[in-house]
């Protein structure tokens, strides 16, 4: 391993990152602290019943209460506006901010008041009188599969919203070859990483330009252009103002239909209108539930623990509108045999949609769950096989001198020292002092488990999997660009091109911008361009913005310091090849009196024309937008493609105890190895682990929207919804190994997600550990303390 | 609706207005003050983002009536800050230990650190938990933000001793 920090001077180094001043001032600008002249304000009502037919809505008493502006029926919207398009093609599933004639689900939204204040507005809800036709609700995934006639989407003829079967490499061969099978079903739960800032839109128009603008706490690859084809604006007619911060999205804050309400609003009432969720609608009328998802596996496997194939069914309840959410089901593939190599897949996926808020993307794209039944799946063999759970793993993975390595389903792994990391986190954990640990509290009548699971992270993003669901979906182009501007003084202005949700993207393209160029990254300011003004972006999802946004700054930089030695070649009368670039300045090789200053160099770009070489235009800029590495191509005929360019790899080992009496799961010590490849920043890589190992310790043990078997919502507050405060979380060590990409501008891999993608399959496994020695186990998640309590209480009976 | 007339003293400044009773603390702050700092989160009193303190102890202003602080001081993250608007030594130590991401939930647990670090001069672990216990954080998993309140323990008490 090279040790990429040798020669960096801002890359690696622990560095204060640049948004933490305005944040711990009190001063940073969230959607609800943009205040415009006359803003009115935006309250939905929504359905209390799972599936009603809307037979009519009386909305005159509304209207006529003081300070009201307008209240607006889905039959009303409908007519000016276009469905909100899905991810997949699906013309019968019409997805409208507001119900038109039917609602699919408790909480779904059924009109909206506009008034002068919020307090107003909600009074007005009250006055609204809807007569619903309650219908028999579909609520169970696997019952929406068989059902033929109570369908969510009548005119879709269906309650399958995708059912795609793929087999990479030789299955059935491999099934017959192994020594042994066995087959489980795993569950993960519906959840969501739940940001404590609510989904808010603000959208003025004005009519002397004719541009919609938009203020949203917005994270969405290709948003500008789904507001602008529902609203059927062209494009260039909406601008939406990126320098507003959000209040932590990790995949979610997609309120599509929240911006196309206000978007149509402030038109109609020629004033700015604001729609901000409170926590009610947020967690039941958002349309952003996460993954629900049902794994039916079959391993095939070799008695000494060398895993063959496997035979993946997954099933996907994406709710009643499924906006993105049935693509989690194939960027997976991307990763779909873990760091393991596993030399052939089945895989069928399905989504369904049944009378729930509707899915959206959640942190890591469908990778969390799937890599849970991954995990599972060989703690299972281990656990057949009477074999080390650490042991089967070694015989498992792919070795250091094996990359890149192909999977089945096409995609490279750029590199990795999976056994190195495995090894290092081992070592930090104390492992056998960890197992002694463990058997003495078990001496103690305690339940007592140690979980392990290993974790790829797919980043870098690319759209590719969508043309395995829809072929058609010809998507190849997934890039980012970034400016880089000197102006007349010398001073470094970066131009990012999109929104950031605490991911710290100034800081990393400061850092970047400053290791190339050689200027302290304080120095720099970093701007977001509205969408009008940025170049191409596809947002910060995906992990991706190390890779892409860096990759890019790290391109711009390089045209910078072309251009500055073109200049100082031109006025020192020397070819290129005899001039070093040191700080800014240039000089001759040999003759370091012989320069140009940074400063010199920027006013004779911007100044002094005659001293500019001939063909060279005025000013100091440079843009650059970046395509991400190994995307570009088609699936081949038996389905396989390079999804996500780069690697990263964790290996977890949380400890658990729980308390047979109260049933309650403690995890009290974890220990995460980690590769991300480079680091730029390690105090904003470390918290993105750490705070993934939150989210997931919630989706294991905590986090869960429940449905009552007759439809009614039952978790829409935070009482009902429990989340990890600091009292669930336990010390987190972590260790970092390096193995750099090899597609990247200095090694850099994704980091966002990780934490997430290995959390909940770690804990489950320390949980299952933990009840090996009673003979139980567990595989659906959330595993909550009655789920515990009735697994040892049917233990106890039997 | 009955409005009221009310003054409160936000970071030593008068804030007057008149409101309804039923206009929360919250709103109040963030509508008439000028201030944003406070951040709404869960309305419902669990997540914290509103914390603000009128004395010793911190309060969620989302489950305050606006009327109920009529002739009360009260501190929000803004009053933190040196008297130049530059982060005081508390939000210094959470810049230094990067204790945020987003920033959403940041006003509300610098309000709890700055209670704890004026009534204890020495926190253990469990102190600062008690008195983050209230404020959730999605972003960091709570690691840095304890590194941070430790930080700037550690750094005060320093300070007395020198």
């Amino acid at each position: 391993m090279t040790d990429p920090a040798s020669n960096l001077r801002y890359v690696t180094r622990k560095r204060r990152v640049k948004e933490d001043k305005r944040f711990v001032s009190g001063t940073g600008n969230y959607v609800q602290d943009v205040v415009l002249p006359d803003t009115k304000h935006a309250a939905v009502l929504q359905s209390p019943h799972p599936n009603a037919r809307i037979a009519s809505i009386d909305k005159r008493q509304a209207e006529a209460l003081a300070g009201v502006h307008a209240v607006l029926t889905g039959a009303e919207l409908a007519e000016h506006i276009d469905p909100i398009r899905l991810g997949l093609k699906r013309p019968e599933v019409k997805w409208y901010p507001l119900a038109v004639g039917t609602a699919r689900y408790v909480g779904e939204w059924v009109a909206v008041v506009v008034a002068d204040d919020p307090y107003i507005a909600e009074d007005a809800l009250e006055l609204i009188d809807v007569d619903y036709e309650p219908l028999e609700p579909i609520m169970d995934p696997e019952e929406a599969f068989e059902e033929k006639s109570r369908l969510v989407h009548p005119g879709h003829g269906s309650n399958v919203l995708y059912h795609g079967h793929f087999t990479w490499g030789e299955v059935e061969d491999d099934f017959a070859a192994a020594d042994e099978s066995l087959s489980f079903r795993a569950r993960w739960g519906r959840s969501l990483t739940v940001p404590i800032e609510t989904f808010g839109a603000l959208a003025a128009w004005d009519e002397g330009t004719e541009i919609l603008n938009v203020w949203a706490s917005i994270q969405m690859p290709n948003f500008v252009e789904l507001l602008a084809s529902t609203l059927r604006y062209p494009l260039n007619n909406i601008r939406l103002y990126q320098d507003v911060d959000v209040g932590g999205s990790y995949g979610v804050k997609r309120g599509i239909k929240h911006c196309v309400l206000v978007g149509y609003l402030c038109r109609k009432l020629r004033v700015p209108v604001r729609l901000i969720e409170d926590r009610l609608v947020n967690m039941s009328g958002g349309d952003a539930h996460g993954p629900d998802r049902i794994f039916d596996t079959t391993v095939a496997f070799n008695r000494d623990g060398i895993i063959k194939s496997l035979k993946i069914r997954a099933l996907d309840d994406a709710g009643a509108y499924p906006g993105r959410g049935p693509h989690q089901l194939a960027k997976p593939i991307s990763a779909i045999v873990g760091p393991y190599k596993i030399s052939s897949v089945d895989y069928e996926a399905i989504s369904v949609t049944t009378d729930k808020t509707g899915q959206v993307p959640v942190r890591g794209f469908g990778q969390a769950p799937t890599n849970f039944m991954i995990e599972t799946a060989v703690d299972k063999v281990a656990r057949h096989l009477g074999m080390d759970r650490l042991e089967i793993r070694r015989r498992n993975m792919i070795n250091h001198d094996e990359f890149p390595y192909q999977i089945p389903s096409g995609t490279k792994y750029d590199s990795g020292d999976y056994h190195a990391v495995l090894d290092k986190v081992l070592d930090l954990t104390r492992y056998d002092e960890l197992v002694k640990q463990r058997d003495a509290a078990r001496q103690n009548g305690k339940l007592a488990g140690i979980g392990i699971a290993t974790c790829l992270e797919p980043s870098g993003g690319n759209n590719i999997f969508e043309y395995l669901m829809e072929p058609g979906a010809e998507i190849t182009t997934y890039m980012e660009g970034c400016e880089v501007r000197v102006d007349a003084h010398g001073q470094v202005t970066g131009i990012m091109a999109t929104t950031t949700s605490g991911q710290g993207h100034e800081t990393l393209f400061a850092t970047i911008l400053g290791e190339e160029l050689e200027f302290d990254p304080d120095d720099i300011r970093i701007v977001h361009a509205d969408s009008l003004c940025g170049l191409p972006t596809r947002s910060p999802v995906a992990s991706r913005m190390a890779i892409m946004l860096g990759s890019s700054a790290a391109g711009a930089a390089q045209k910078i310091k072309d251009r500055a030695m073109k200049i100082a070649a031109h006025n020192l009368n020397r070819p290129i090849e005899d001039l070093e670039y040191s700080e800014g300045s240039v000089f001759v090789r040999g003759d370091p009196s012989r320069k140009l200053t940074w400063q010199e160099i920027s006013f004779i770009a911007h100044r002094a024309y005659h001293k500019l070489p001939a063909g060279l235009d005025p000013g100091f800029h440079a843009e650059n937008v970046f395509q991400v590495s190994g995307g570009g191509k088609l699936p081949d005929e038996k389905n396989r493609v390079q999804i996500y360019p780069c690697f990263s790899f964790q290996a977890h080992i949380p400890y658990v105890e729980i308390d047979p009496d109260t049933c309650k799961v403690e995890v009290l010590d974890y220990a995460i190895g980690h590769d991300c490849g480079t680091v730029i920043n390690p105090d904003i890589v470390r918290g993105m682990i750490i705070g993934g190992i939150a989210h997931g310790i919630g989706a294991a043990l905590y986090e869960k929207f429940a449905y009552a078997p007759d439809g009614q919502f039952l978790s829409s507050t935070f009482v009902d919804y429990l989340m990890p405060s600091v009292y669930e979380m336990p010390e987190v060590k972590d260790v970092e190994h390096c193995t750099p990409s090899p597609l990247t501008s200095h090694g850099q891999k994704g980091s966002g997600e990780g934490g997430y993608l290995g959390a909940p399959a770690a804990v489950a496994s320390a949980v299952n550990d933990a009840l090996e020695p009673l003979g139980l186990s567990i595989h659906e998640l959330p595993m909550r303390i009655d789920n515990i309590h009735d697994l040892l209480v049917g233990k106890s009976r039997t | 609706m009955n409005s009221r007339d009310i003054t409160v003293t936000v970071n030593g400044k008068t804030v007057a207005g008149t409101v309804e009773p039923r206009m929360s603390l919250l709103d109040f702050l963030r509508g008439r003050s000028g201030l944003t700092g406070t951040h709404t989160g869960c309305e419902h009193g669990i997540c914290g983002a509103c914390s603000v303190l009128p004395d010793a102890v911190p309060v969620r202003s989302c489950l305050i009536l606006a009327v109920q602080a009529d002739n009360h001081s009260i501190t929000t993250v803004e009053g933190l800050c040196n008297e130049d608007g530059t982060p005081g030594d508390l939000q210094e130590a959470f810049r230094d230990a990067h204790g945020m991401q987003c920033g959403y939930c940041t006003p509300g647990m610098l309000i709890s650190a700055h209670a704890l670090l004026e009534n204890n001069e020495s926190p253990s672990l469990d102190d600062i938990k008690e008195a983050i216990g209230g404020n959730l954080c999605r972003c960091t998993g709570y690691v840095q933000i304890i590194e941070a309140i430790q930080l700037a323990a550690n750094r005060k008490l320093q300070a007395r001793r020198s």
